[in-house]
């Protein structure tokens, strides 16, 4: 009875990442996980740098959930957002900043980047993003994948990005875990995860997996998969597996014996097949779109979110029904087939049908300035007649984003409570003239457009004729 | 391609009845000359055929029975620098991509004009955001030489003239090296042998049947540039392949060079300044993306201005599809320390003045009539054209993209599937 007893909580402690809510800190759980496997044996060294207090005043307010406050305050304490409102008292030793004719956000969350695992600069060593070596490769964790040194996330956090998701490509019908990361330059991947946050899986649809496996490989016939029928019997196949080992795992778990022999690529899939790993998927085309919620039904899982999604106004009700967000640029298209459809107003047209739009940038450039492919967006939909304001629209940059990396309790919002992950912008965000002045992480002050000891130079850039930015 | 007034302008446009054919009077809040006469405050440009024939402000005479275009703003047409923009259908779809030939046995005599498509959808998507005029720019395949570019408007029309062979297209830096057998030194030995025999064609060819470097055909089109009589357009970011370009300007004064990349020219501005070599740059590039962009920055543009260096500003990154981001480009130059004149005057005067577009790139009497009404600041993320004419004509602002919108406005398909929507 006893045995039986640690093996359930070890079992689901396995499987049950740290996401939600501390399970180390129960001594009891972290004794019986060893029981089974460390869960999160890559555990994150971050926590927030030094913050005092500050009030940020007068500052034109988007509270991130469809609030807008004129002459607003700000409260940030402990790290933490403490007070919002227009007429906030600067508690004894806060900083207090006058942000009169500026605007405040919160801090921009791009839940599809590379950075670290396709850094700057672009060498062959650097490539390490897909593990090209077969098309299922659930078992390779981007974190492992990450160089911290990338002058990439210096950029970024210059754009206002304060969380990022960075995933593995999409060579591959299962990529492998995606990790997400504070935007906080660290010596140690470790030292940037974002603390308790769920692990997440890249799958891709369509062009990418068959042209690399099956006519890209130089050989004919090519390896698997060849078509999109083979992509979609590639994830089958694999869920069909993961089923099983979940299977056997549960088992275990309910009778005890002899502990089943583990394989790390089915304890990712496993892990979504129980609820804990959020699946993030590549997925251009609407019908795509479509058979991939059929089959996340077949096998009980849910997509957290549909990755470039070009096609997603075609099906914005599908969507919606469903329950998936879709992360979108503002205006790629046409670079290969699948993108051919692209338009404008992909964006509003997902919102405006109620489903979860998110904006994305899957490039070092277009992280830089993710307000400005939103306001794109956000001025398109307008033209066609769908009215968004502002201040809902930046939905779009950090609650949505946050609700399908699962921190949205955390941040994502200028919610008291939340993490204080802010932006004190030189003016309207959604214009093309507006910067960053100041980003706060977690309140502390991790960039200051005006003071060059708040702007942080990786190593690469050391030494080098530029450094940093406006070197 | 062209749409009637009405259709296109309705909710801008008034029309005082009879319209005359091809004369508009376009009024606008802001009118950006590109000229001495610098933003008219409630300016006027009368287009009479395909001139612009008056630029003033709220008072000037205009024409009996003109069709009329109220804007926010009112530019010159926008002009693209550089891209790729109707060579290609699908980037990744090689038979749809005439971008570059990877297994031609020639080279610096490939035309590009060849393969230009006014029906490229691409096209349209451009000409909906401002862009009147596109310099097109082949890229290298496999060798350091992309061969012949030219200049095309965006109208669209199967029949519209081109500007064939407008410059000749040369990859040095890094992709130079590796198409030239692995480093800088023979990238410039091959392109130093093919000046040399561009210069002694036909003569070296009537003895033999080859150069030192080029057939004879190719020879044959590399002639112009090595004599001096056309543009060479060079691929090149690195400071000391900017100086390299310049040392062999100053070796060979007659040669004439723009400069696209040009990502560390602000390191070499005072000396391009001299030698008055224009360069072609992305505000966007700020990253060391590679070994030849370890001095990127965002504010490159800028400081090209202050050292009085000649630039027009394009989308050096994204070059196939995206033409049309260069004027959110030169938005985020002007964030970055810009002038909002010399932003502007690079998506239209400079890109004109770089190749030799006369008549182009301004609101001024006499100028050929390439102008955009805009619903804002042109370079704001968050505005687009209400009119875009080229040479006179009044242009449709709908795409493949607009069309596909369109039909999926409302997703009920509950009378008909939607192939059916044909808005």
């Amino acid at each position: 009875m006893r045995i039986s007893h640690r093996l359930v909580a070890g079992v689901a402690a396995a499987f049950v990442l740290s996401a939600c809510g501390g399970g180390e800190d129960k001594p009891a759980d972290k004794k019986e996980a060893e029981v089974a496997f460390d869960k999160n044996p890559y555990p994150s060294t971050y926590s927030p740098y030094p913050n005092a207090p500050v009030l940020i005043t007068n500052a034109t307010i988007m509270d991130g959930e469809g609030a807008l406050i004129e002459n607003g305050s700000l409260l940030l304490e402990d790290g933490k957002i403490s007070a919002i409102g227009s007429d906030l008292e600067a508690p004894e030793g806060a900083t207090t900043i006058d942000a009169s004719g500026r605007w405040v956000t919160p801090g921009i969350i791009d839940n599809h980047s590379h950075l670290g695992v396709y850094p700057s600069p672009g060498v062959s060593a650097h490539g390490d993003g897909n593990e090209i070596s077969g098309p299922v490769t659930a078992e390779v964790w981007s974190e492992h994948g990450v160089w911290p040194q990338d002058p990439g996330f210096t950029r970024a956090l210059a754009g206002g990005i304060t969380s990022l998701q960075i995933l593995p490509g999409s060579a591959n019908l299962i990529g492998g875990r995606g990790v997400i990361v504070k935007n906080v330059p660290s010596r140690t991947v470790q030292g940037m995860k974002f603390p308790d946050a769920p692990y997440t899986l890249k799958m891709a649809c369509g062009e990418n997996p068959k042209r690399v496996y099956g006519y890209g490989n130089g050989s004919f016939p090519g390896g698997a998969p060849y078509s999109r029928m083979g992509n979609m019997a590639g994830y089958r196949t694999a869920w069909i597996r993961a089923t099983e080992y979940k299977r056997k795992w549960d088992k275990y778990e309910k009778e005890g014996g002899e502990p089943p022999a583990r394989d790390l690529e089915l304890d990712t899939l496993a892990g979504v097949l129980n609820g804990d790993i959020l699946v993030h998927m590549h997925c251009y085309r609407a019908d795509e779109m479509a058979q991939i919620m059929d089959m996340s039904k077949e096998f009980g899982y849910k997509v957290s979110s549909f990755h470039h999604a070009v096609e997603s106004y075609k099906i914005a009700d599908k969507l919606a029904e469903y329950g998936a967000c879709s992360s979108m640029w503002a205006d790629w298209w046409g670079f290969k087939m699948e993108a051919y459809d692209g338009i404008r107003e992909n964006i509003p047209l997902v919102h405006k049908a109620g489903a979860c739009a998110i904006v994305h940038s899957d490039s070092d450039v277009g992280i830089q300035r993710l307000n400005q492919e939103a306001a794109k967006a956000w001025s398109d939909g307008r033209k066609i007649g769908i009215d968004i304001p502002e201040e809902e629209a930046w939905t779009w940059l950090s609650l949505n984003p946050a609700k399908s990396l699962g921190i949205d309790d955390r941040t994502g919002s200028l919610k008291p409570g939340k993490m204080a992950d802010v932006v004190i912008w030189s003016g309207d965000p959604f214009s093309v003239y507006t910067k960053a002045d100041q980003v706060f992480i977690d309140g502390a002050l991790m960039y200051d457009r005006d003071n060059p000891d708040a702007d942080p130079v990786m190593d690469f850039e050391i030494g080098q004729p530029g450094e940093g930015d406006r070197k | 391609m062209r749409k009637s007034l009405a259709t296109a302008l309705a909710a801008f446009t008034c029309l005082t009845a009879p319209a005359l054919a091809d004369t508009y009077v376009i009024r606008g809040e802001n009118v950006w000359t590109g000229t001495s006469q610098g933003t008219i405050k409630n300016g006027v440009v009368v287009i009479e055929d395909d001139r612009i024939t008056a630029v003033g402000g709220a008072s000037t005479s205009v024409p009996d029975g003109a069709s009329e275009i109220s804007a926010k703003w009112v530019t010159p047409g926008l002009i693209s620098a550089y891209s790729q923009t109707g060579l290609v259908e699908v980037g990744a779809e090689d038979p749809t991509n005439d971008a570059r030939a990877g297994a031609s046995v020639y080279s610096i005599s490939l035309n590009a004009a060849d393969g230009f498509n006014p029906d490229a959808t691409a096209i349209d998507v451009t000409r909906i955001e401002g862009f009147t005029r596109l310099v097109v720019a082949p890229q290298t395949g496999n060798t350091m030489f992309g061969g012949q570019g030219f200049i095309a408007d965006t109208s669209g029309d199967l029949d519209t003239p081109l500007e064939e062979k407008a410059f000749t297209v040369i990859a040095l830096g890094e992709a130079g090296a590796g198409l030239t057998g692995g480093s800088r030194a023979s990238a410039m030995a091959t392109l130093k042998a093919a000046l040399d025999d561009g210069r002694s064609y036909p003569t070296r060819y009537i003895a033999n049947s080859e150069g030192d470097a080029l057939k004879r055909l190719d020879a044959q089109a590399f002639s112009p540039a090595a004599r001096g009589q056309q543009l060479i357009m060079v691929r090149a970011n690195r400071a000391s392949d900017l100086n390299a370009v310049m040392d062999l300007a100053e070796e060979q004064p007659n040669l004439k060079f723009v400069i696209v990349g040009a990502d560390e020219a602000w390191r070499v501005a005072p000396r391009l300044a001299q030698l008055d070599i224009p360069v072609i740059v992305d505000a966007f590039s700020n990253l060391p993306s590679s070994f030849e962009h370890l001095a990127a920055t965002s504010e490159n543009a800028s400081r090209l201005a202050d050292a009085g260096v000649t630039f027009a500003i394009a989308n050096v990154g994204d070059s196939v599809e995206q033409a049309r981001l260069a004027s959110q480009i030169a938005g985020n130059a002007v964030a970055n320390g810009l002038d909002f004149d010399d932003a502007l005057a690079a998506l239209t005067v400079t890109p004109a003045e770089i190749f030799n577009m006369t008549g182009y790139g301004t609101l001024a009497p006499g100028a050929h009539a390439d102008v955009v009404a805009w619903d804002g600041d042109p370079l704001e993320v968050t505005s687009g054209p209400v009119a875009v004419i080229i040479d006179g004509e009044t242009q449709s602002l709908e795409s493949r993209q607009t069309r596909l919108r369109d039909r999926y406005l409302n997703l009920d398909e509950s009378e008909r599937p939607m192939a059916y929507h044909k808005p």
